[in-house]
């Protein structure tokens, strides 16, 4: 049988692969943004995985809620991206420095 | 022959490495094709663990909507790749560390010792005709009601900023103005027109 813990290893391993993308892309925000993505798939991996096996539905309505603001910040995310993108031609984020003192 | 574990472990096998090509892969397009990959197999995994509601979300939300809005953006931006890729392989020993030590941490944490076979118990499986949609819905719309309504003006409010945000008035976009189309009164658009009335043109002259 499967335990918790290989549920919970698995969100930590794909928590710590989506941070590594974000150092390792630390450019494109484009990937930045779909590991931020990865992040909270790892989270609700947890919180998916705690629900069943304390066998407690609250987990899975955490998980809904956490899909909707996910979507909510991937749109305005993204719009964000476009309008960079039509003001500044490129999504390099070193070049994002405008408002640098 | 118990066939969980094989379907567990392979497709969080999947999962992982899909994980991995998202940040390692050169092309965005693939970058998004990989992540609707890995939501793919973890919507798999979710139905193992008997969360079948959220399983069928996660495929036709995330990966029906956001990916495909992602796979659109990336699509339609004409992207340099390879200023971006700058500082890759130099900041791949650092991150690769840090995650790895990060990973260790986590897992003496939430692994075996606390959270194994012999500390939490194995759950019962549902009945077959158990449904997950119903009993989710029962909740959500009687305890967490307030959270549910607060989530849907939230969706508006992204709905009304990614609008705002990427429209752009051009000068020869011509729009409506519905102040002045409502206000319009009858004497600026019918004009009467006095004549006479035309003879008959008898039959056979033509």
């Amino acid at each position: 049988m499967i335990a918790l813990s290989d549920f919970l290893v698995l969100g930590a391993i794909l928590f710590c692969i989506s941070m590594a993308g974000i150092f390792l892309n630390r450019k494109n925000i484009i990937i930045i943004l779909m590991s931020i993505e990865l992040m909270l798939l790892a989270v609700n991996m947890n919180f998916v995985a705690f629900s069943h096996y304390l066998n407690d539905t609250a987990g899975q309505i955490f998980v809904f809620f956490i899909l909707t603001v996910a979507a909510a910040e991937a749109a305005i995310g993204l719009a964000i991206l476009v309008l960079v993108f039509r003001n500044r031609r490129t999504i390099n984020v070193s070049n994002m420095d405008a408002l640098k003192g | 022959m118990n066939i969980e574990p094989i379907i567990f472990y392979f497709f969080s096998t999947i999962l992982v490495l899909a994980a991995a090509m998202v940040v390692l892969v050169r092309n965005p397009v693939h970058s998004v094709l990989f992540l609707v990959l890995a939501f793919f197999t973890s919507s798999a995994i979710w139905i193992l663990l008997e969360a079948e509601f959220l399983a069928i979300v996660l495929v036709l939300v995330y990966v029906g909507a956001v990916m495909v809005l992602f796979l659109f953006v990336v699509m339609m931006l004409d992207i340099n790749v390879i200023p971006l890729r700058q500082g890759f392989m130099r900041y791949l020993p650092a991150g690769a560390l840090v995650a790895t030590v990060i990973l260790i941490e986590m897992v003496l944490v939430v692994g075996p010792k606390h959270f194994g076979v012999d500390s939490v118990a194995l759950p019962v499986r549902h009945a077959a005709d158990y449904s997950n949609t119903k009993e989710l819905g029962s909740i959500l719309y009687t305890i967490y009601v307030y959270p549910f309504e607060i989530a849907a003006v939230i969706l508006l409010v992204a709905i009304v900023a990614a609008i705002a945000l990427t429209m752009r008035k051009r000068p020869q976009t011509k729009y409506q103005n519905p102040a002045q189309q409502v206000l319009v009164k009858r004497s600026e658009r019918v004009r009467m027109v006095k004549m006479k009335s035309e003879k008959k043109i008898p039959r056979g002259d033509v």
